[in-house]
């Protein structure tokens, strides 16, 4: 494989990945707060389609952005109603917040669009545009620091940088704020935040609402970034990627950067090659898709490395009286 | 703390979520600027104002007993099975293996094989996913997810490279022989003389799922394992201190989930397509879950919500045919059922303990 190849290659990996890392980020701030999230899914494309809507509408990537952000709020406030106000079963929410997101976008794109619950395709300011460094043209003939310089970090929409400096700015939170051990001790041992006077509910909700801010950056990367529009079931499983990303990462920010990358190289690759020829054997397109979730199964069963999640992770919380 | 009369904790309870379920649902429709008293008509016309309607309501109906009933086993157990999909994806696999291998001279003789293959691929694909979380604690709400998706690849692959026969482009087996086809519902009317459901899928394998509601009753309420199962999902520390073995449990539960959500396959694959497809569950696993949870986790309510579900797929098909409502208001209709009665149903029962309570002292 030449340079080239290789870079094109790479490069295709960070788009793939910003919105994995988004979401993964997302479910990061919710699980360690102690709340299960497998409605990652259904919040990212509830963002794509909003974004997208209100992006086509008023010709603007930002409204989009923050109608993303909303749509996908609205998602995450059910949850906590759910799973913190009512103490239902977390799970389940998950799965009818993923349900509500994958009907309601049809039903409404349809409704509003009459085009089978696409929206109409974006262009020029109502999508996120790529975004060429400084002097990116000029290091490019540098042998091969420019070229990755220009063609590797140089050239993606804003929110690609968004979801990379989101990565030490979750470090630092969690590790070095007060709101961020609150937030991991409500996760781990949520007595004893309650004991020190603490709002369990109020951290959580907290926590669970940052994880809706997040999925709806992804969905609208997803929606007015990486593609122009909305499409039926866009997301395509990239929430329980992400999911399975967070427990690659082991809930921690720094891992969940590798761990993405690592999906979204993958998945670079199976476009790039969709029958992989390895020498001895050829792999084929459907098992380079597999692989994230084999990965996880195994990681799962601790054969390589131990994911232990949060302690009080789906658990809703009961004060004792 | 103060109980609710029984009657009110089975009854009432889902009863009224189910109301706001709908109660919302119709609220969603008006919001899309259609008439909801509209839409209920030509969903209840569509799917039981004829025997057309109703030999297709039955269809779906079968699939969802299989798949609630997968969901209700695990339930028992304490175990969230999200896995149906694709255990029905892989037990339609078995289908296909059994069906293309021999020489059936007759579907009486078919049937059961295919039934056998179909839930021992089903109880294979959901061992993993039980083993691992007996074994080695990992979780089987997401391991199951995870298998999802690897048996829609692994479905894929052999479809595309060693099923599909020669020449043929599509990503599907050949078509099972004929003498292995399952006499449709409307044949069997047409036996008795009755001109019943013409052109519809519903088929003999309506009644090998009545049958599996009656077993999977059996089995919880009347034998010594569905006692253990019970005993388990109610209080793990308790279960062992009984000396029942998690692993044990964990283990049964999820072999005979993963065999009820495989013998779906044999309505879906043997008895409507007659050969293995991509896809062929449509999301059938999923709405297993709902319909467990609407019915209480009781085979009797199993067997009600998925007719209900069975008519609402049937019925939100008519409306995507007859008006401007795409289908995938069913999708929504089952997300506010899930969300209702699985995830809010504290929502509805603390007011109604309250309201038991205020009663009681009233009369006391």
């Amino acid at each position: 494989m030449d340079f080239a190849t290789a870079l094109q290659i790479l490069d295709s990996a960070i788009r793939l990945m910003t919105p994995l890392l988004m979401a993964c980020l997302a479910g990061l701030y919710s699980e360690r707060a102690g709340v299960f999230d497998i409605g990652l899914e259904g919040k990212m494309l509830m963002a794509a389609f909003t974004s997208a809507s209100v992006a086509y509408a008023t010709g603007s990537a930002w409204l989009g952005l923050l109608a993303g952000i909303a749509g996908s709020g609205a998602m995450a406030g059910l949850h906590g109603l759910a799973s913190i106000s009512f103490r239902g079963n977390q799970l389940i929410s998950g799965v009818a917040i993923n349900f509500l997101a994958s009907g309601l976008t049809v039903l409404l794109g349809q409704r509003i669009f009459g085009l089978g619950g696409r929206t109409p395709s974006l262009s020029g300011a109502a999508r996120f545009n790529e975004i060429t460094l400084p002097f990116a043209d000029s290091l490019r003939p540098v042998p091969v620091i420019g070229r990755i310089y220009a063609d590797l970090i140089s050239g993606h929409t804003i929110l690609v940088y968004v979801a990379f400096a989101m990565v030490p700015l979750t470090w630092w939170v969690l590790y070095r704020t007060r709101f961020g051990l609150r937030l991991r001790a409500v996760g781990e041992n949520p007595a004893s935040v309650d004991t020190a006077g603490i709002s369990v509910t109020r951290l959580r909700f907290a926590a669970v609402m940052i994880c809706g801010v997040l999925c709806g950056v992804a969905g609208a990367y997803l929606a007015t970034g990486i593609s122009a529009g909305f499409v039926k079931e866009m997301t395509a499983g990239r929430g329980f990627i992400a999911l399975a990303a967070l427990i690659f990462a082991k809930w921690r920010p720094w891992s969940a950067l590798g761990a993405t990358f690592l999906f979204g190289l993958l998945e670079a690759v199976a476009n790039r090659f969709p029958n992989l020829d390895l020498g001895v054997v050829t792999v084929p397109s459907m098992f380079m898709n597999a692989l994230p979730y084999i990965l996880t199964v195994i990681i799962l069963a601790g054969f390589v490395g131990r994911a232990i999640p949060p302690r009080a992770g789906g658990e809703p919380y009961v004060k004792e009286r | 703390m103060e109980r609710m009369p029984k009657w009110a904790d089975v009854m009432l309870t889902p009863l009224i979520s189910l109301i706001l379920a709908f109660a919302i649902s119709a609220l969603v429709i008006l919001a899309i600027g259609e008439s909801p008293a509209e839409a209920l008509k030509v969903m209840v016309e569509g799917a039981l104002g004829s025997s057309y309607g109703w030999g297709f309501t039955l269809y779906y109906t079968t699939n969802f007993i299989f798949t609630g009933l997968a969901v209700m086993v695990a339930y028992h157990a304490g175990l969230f099975n999200i896995g149906g999909e694709g255990q029905a994806a892989i037990g339609g696999l078995g289908v296909a293996l059994v069906l293309l291998a021999l020489p059936w001279p007759h579907w009486a003789l078919a049937l059961p094989a295919a039934a056998v293959g179909a839930a021992l691929f089903g109880a294979l694909w959901a061992l993993i996913p039980a083993w691992l979380q007996a074994r080695r604690g990992s979780h089987i709400v997401i391991t199951t997810i995870m298998f999802n998706f690897i048996a829609a690849a692994l479905l894929n692959y052999v479809l595309v490279n060693l099923l599909r026969p020669v020449g043929s482009m599509d990503p599907a087996s050949a078509s099972f022989p004929a003498s292995t086809h399952l006499p449709k519902l409307s044949e069997m009317a047409l036996g008795f003389g009755i001109e019943w459901g013409r052109n519809t899928p519903a088929n003999v394998t309506f009644f090998v799922a009545v049958a599996a509601c009656l077993l999977v009753w059996l089995l919880i309420w009347r034998t010594r394992l569905g006692y253990e199962i019970r005993a388990f999902g109610k209080s793990e520390p308790a279960a062992l201190y009984a000396g029942i073995s998690p692993v044990r449990i964990t283990v049964s539960a999820m072999l005979i989930s993963g065999g009820l959500a495989g013998l779906m396959a044999i309505n879906n694959v043997m008895g409507e397509a007659e050969r293995l497809m991509l896809n062929a569950v449509e999301g059938a696993g999923f709405i297993g879950i709902a319909v467990a949870l609407m019915g209480r986790n009781h085979p009797f309510g199993v067997f009600l919500a998925a007719l209900l579900f069975g008519f609402l797929y049937q019925g939100g098909g008519e409306l995507a045919l007859w008006t401007t409502i795409p289908r995938e208001l069913i999708v929504v209709i089952q997300a506010l059922v899930i969300l209702f009665t699985g995830a809010l149903d504290n929502m509805v029962r603390m007011p109604l303990e309250r309201l038991f309570k205020a009663l009681r002292r009233k009369g006391a």
